[in-house]
């Protein structure tokens, strides 16, 4: 696939719940090898749009389409998505008591890639010097999933999974937040570890910080539902020299903090 | 013979019933009902004396009504308490062809060319046994293990010793209309210092159009022995409420240990509520001698009604007890199910481990006794009863009592109940896993302790047939 041609696109996408409208017509488009960042005040239906974009049954899609890579993403379930090469680093993790974290992760990276289906040893092996990569103690290994665990391993966790699942698309929602600095790096570190030619990523934020980490190509600003600006290279280099202010100044205060 | 027009298509899949002449007393209970089954059984005159007493006890009872369930009375004139398949042959290790059929489709193949590796299985279709696998193994080791009506015939001295010792027939209302109407169940005796090598293993079929299941098991542990035992249960699907009402009793002697397990998978009835088997058990191991060991542990997935509660009476000092329990419910299916600990001896320790599961409309009740008594030093509990609701409608109950009178023991008790939420599927579908590969897994986790109990290939049967239950509940 070229990187000129659509790799991962969102057309006049409606969406709601109990049947109050959130999302109202978002368009966004990724190419391969970009990362964008999405920004936006509390309730303006950036995890509703994560969640959508990854099949959430409480949300309904009422109008628009979502393309991956020439497929109709609304028509595949939840796991078709994953096994597509979609994935959603979601903004609270639930936890799953009593399933170890490699045998949750063993059966999620079999699922997704059933050619790769490797020898328990062999995966075991993988998981290791990615969980060494993020700094994430080994105990966690045989931990229950995101069960216990304080809000910044939880965020390391989901890193985890992205690296071990190795998508092709991933929505990262919020993974920076409650993060501290040195957790933060991390984070970073494991994101581009993946960011490449091969991959997209869609970057939801509130803080500054993360885009000095993970350097975004493209801003879009979510308010109600609606993407209501956006801005390419000539805005990021914008971004670079000026810095962020003239966000706050536009789309306020709560948008993006410093 | 019965034609069966009753039995009603749904998905589940032991809901068939096999066309077979029967022998079988006519409905109704009284004094000559179980003179007949006494006789049939050709039981030695001591037995039919304990059978009326139960009777005449069984009499004077009112049936219980402190369970949370909710169901009509039972009629018990209503009830076949006899149903056998007639016998084709005199030969008593010929086993008959469409009986081995019928338990080969429920996975429990009992010619010796194809049986279970590794298990002695004793097949019991309605109301008596038809068939025990690897007898000779278990005979040069001195082992008995068959039906307690074989037992009854060919070693009555053990049966008379130990029978009704652990759940004499006043013990309860369904316990003494066991006492007097039992007609199979399985008996096992390891002699002193024997470690039984194979699991053994009963498998109770339903058959008979209203006809009630009345199974007694009588487990004897001598010193120094060991034994691990399983049971597993399914009847035809039918829109009539059958009855299903066993007594089990465990003895255990001087650092003797028992493990006893069980699947239960009767037939729960429709969708509605209509049909499915009432389970109303009694179950009591008694750690008789010093650091003896009893452990139950139940994968409850059947039933319309259960009511259940393997219970363990440690006098012996040193003596441990134990109790895991998985217990699903679905559609409207009622629970009431937990276990009973009693301290007698100094130092006894139990362990209670409950996981109830409930989806549908239905109800699942934990109800726990843990009892010191006055004399029993330094005694410990440790339980945990956790549930777990899958869907809005459903229910779960925790009814933990304690009754201590020595301020020695150490008694803990934790409990938890939790929803499978939808966000934990999606979670784990966001990752690539099936729906019900997702559901599997968090229900995995959530009973994780109490399948690490039971033997492997038993743990996958009972997570498969959870994931059975369970499929198409969520959501
Ligand atoms: N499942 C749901 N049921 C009811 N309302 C919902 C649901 N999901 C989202 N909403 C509502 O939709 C709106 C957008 O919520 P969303 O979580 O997408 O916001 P957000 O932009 O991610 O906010 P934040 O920055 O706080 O994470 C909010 O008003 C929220 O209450
Ligand atoms: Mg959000």
């Amino acid at each position: 696939m070229s990187d000129t041609q659509t790799y991962f696109e969102i057309r006049n996408l409606h969406a709601e719940t109990e049947g109050i409208p959130i999302l109202k017509g978002v368009d966004l488009s990724i190419k391969q090898g970009e990362t964008h960042a999405l920004m936006g005040p509390n309730g303006s239906g950036k995890s509703t749009l994560a969640n959508v974009i990854m099949g959430h049954p409480a949300y309904e899609v009422t109008d628009g389409e979502i393309i991956f890579m020439g497929q109709n993403v609304l028509e595949l379930d939840p796991e078709e998505r994953a096994q597509a090469g979609l994935f959603l680093a979601f903004q609270y993790p639930v936890a799953i008591p009593g399933v170890s974290v490699a045998k949750f992760l063993k059966s999620a990276h079999d699922a997704c890639h059933p050619e790769l289906k490797s020898k328990s040893s062999e995966f075991l092996k993988e998981l290791r010097e990615n969980i060494k990569y993020l700094e994430v103690d080994d105990s966690f290994i045989n931990r229950y999933l995101n069960d216990g665990f304080s809000g910044g391993e939880k965020k390391r966790m989901e890193i985890l999974q992205m690296l071990t699942l190795k998508p092709k698309f991933a929505v990262m929602d919020e993974t920076d937040s409650g993060l501290d600095i040195d957790a933060l790096k991390v984070v970073s570190k494991g994101v581009n570890k993946l960011a490449g030619p091969n991959f997209g990523l869609l970057v939801i934020t509130h803080y500054e910080r993360i885009l000095r980490y993970i350097h975004p190509d493209h801003l879009h600003i979510l308010i109600e539902g609606k993407i209501v600006h956006s801005g390419g290279p000539e805005l990021v280099k914008k971004l670079e020299e000026s810095g962020y202010d003239w966000v706050r100044e536009q789309f306020g205060q709560e948008v993006l903090v410093g | 013979m019965s034609s069966d027009s009753t039995a009603i298509l749904d998905d589940y899949k032991y809901g068939f019933y096999t066309e077979i002449e029967t022998d079988s007393v006519p409905k109704g209970l009284n004094e000559d009902v179980i003179r007949i089954i006494s006789a049939k059984k050709e039981e030695p005159e001591w037995m039919l004396e304990w059978r009326l007493k139960a009777y005449r006890w069984w009499l004077k009872q009112q049936e219980p009504k402190w369970a949370h369930l909710d169901y009509p009375p039972v009629d018990f004139q209503d009830i076949c308490y006899y149903s056998a398949p007639k016998k084709k042959s005199d030969n008593p290790d010929e086993i008959d062809e469409e009986l081995a059929a019928t338990f080969e489709k429920l996975g429990i193949p009992l010619h010796e060319r194809d049986r279970l590796a590794g298990v002695a299985v004793d097949a019991v279709f309605d109301s008596v046994s038809v068939g025990t696998t690897h007898r000779e193994l278990l005979a040069e080791k001195g082992i008995i293990f068959c039906s307690i009506s074989e037992a009854i015939r060919e070693h009555p001295e053990l049966v008379k010793k130990y029978l009704g010792t652990v759940v004499p027939y006043t013990d309860n209302y369904y316990a003494s209309l066991n006492s007097a109407v039992f007609t199979d169940g399985s008996f096992c005796y390891i002699p002193k210092g024997v470690r039984c090598p194979v699991d053994l293993s009963t498998y109770f079929r339903i058959n008979a159009l209203d006809t009630g299941q009345f199974e007694r098991t009588l487990i004897v542990a001598e010193d120094s022995s060991y034994v691990s035992y399983l049971e597993g249960c399914t009847a035809p699907s039918r829109d009539r409420n059958q009855l299903h009402a066993a007594v089990v009793e465990l003895i255990a002697l001087d650092k003797a240990e028992i493990k006893y397990a069980t699947v239960q998978n009767w037939y729960a009835g429709d969708k509605e509520g209509k049909g499915g088997i009432y389970n109303f058990v009694t179950k009591r191991g008694h750690c008789r001698g010093q650091n003896s060991k009893i452990s139950w542990t139940q994968v409850e997935a059947g039933s319309a009604i259960t009511w259940k509660y393997p219970s363990v009476i440690m006098e012996g000092d040193n003596s441990s007890g134990a109790f895991y329990s998985v217990a699903v419910t679905t559609n409207k299916m009622q629970a009431d199910t937990g276990t009973k600990m009693v301290h007698i001896g100094n130092n006894t320790k139990s362990t209670i481990v409950s996981k109830g599961i409930s989806a549908g409309k239905s109800v699942n009740s934990y109800r726990g006794l843990v009892q010191v008594l006055p004399d029993a030093a330094n005694c410990r509990n440790y339980s945990n009863c956790d549930s777990m609701l899958i869907g809005g409608e459903c229910s779960a109950n925790t009814f933990p009592y304690i009754e201590s009178e020595n301020s020695s023991a150490v008694i803990e008790h934790e409990a938890t109940t939790s929803r499978v939420s939808e966000d934990q599927i999606f979670y784990l579908k966001s990752r690539g896993l099936s729906e019900e590969d997702a559901i599997s897994m968090v229900v995995n986790g959530f009973a994780r302790e109490v399948f690490k109990q039971l033997p492997l290939e038993f743990s996958v049967e009972a997570i498969k047939l959870l994931e059975m239950k369970l499929e198409g509940s969520i959501g």
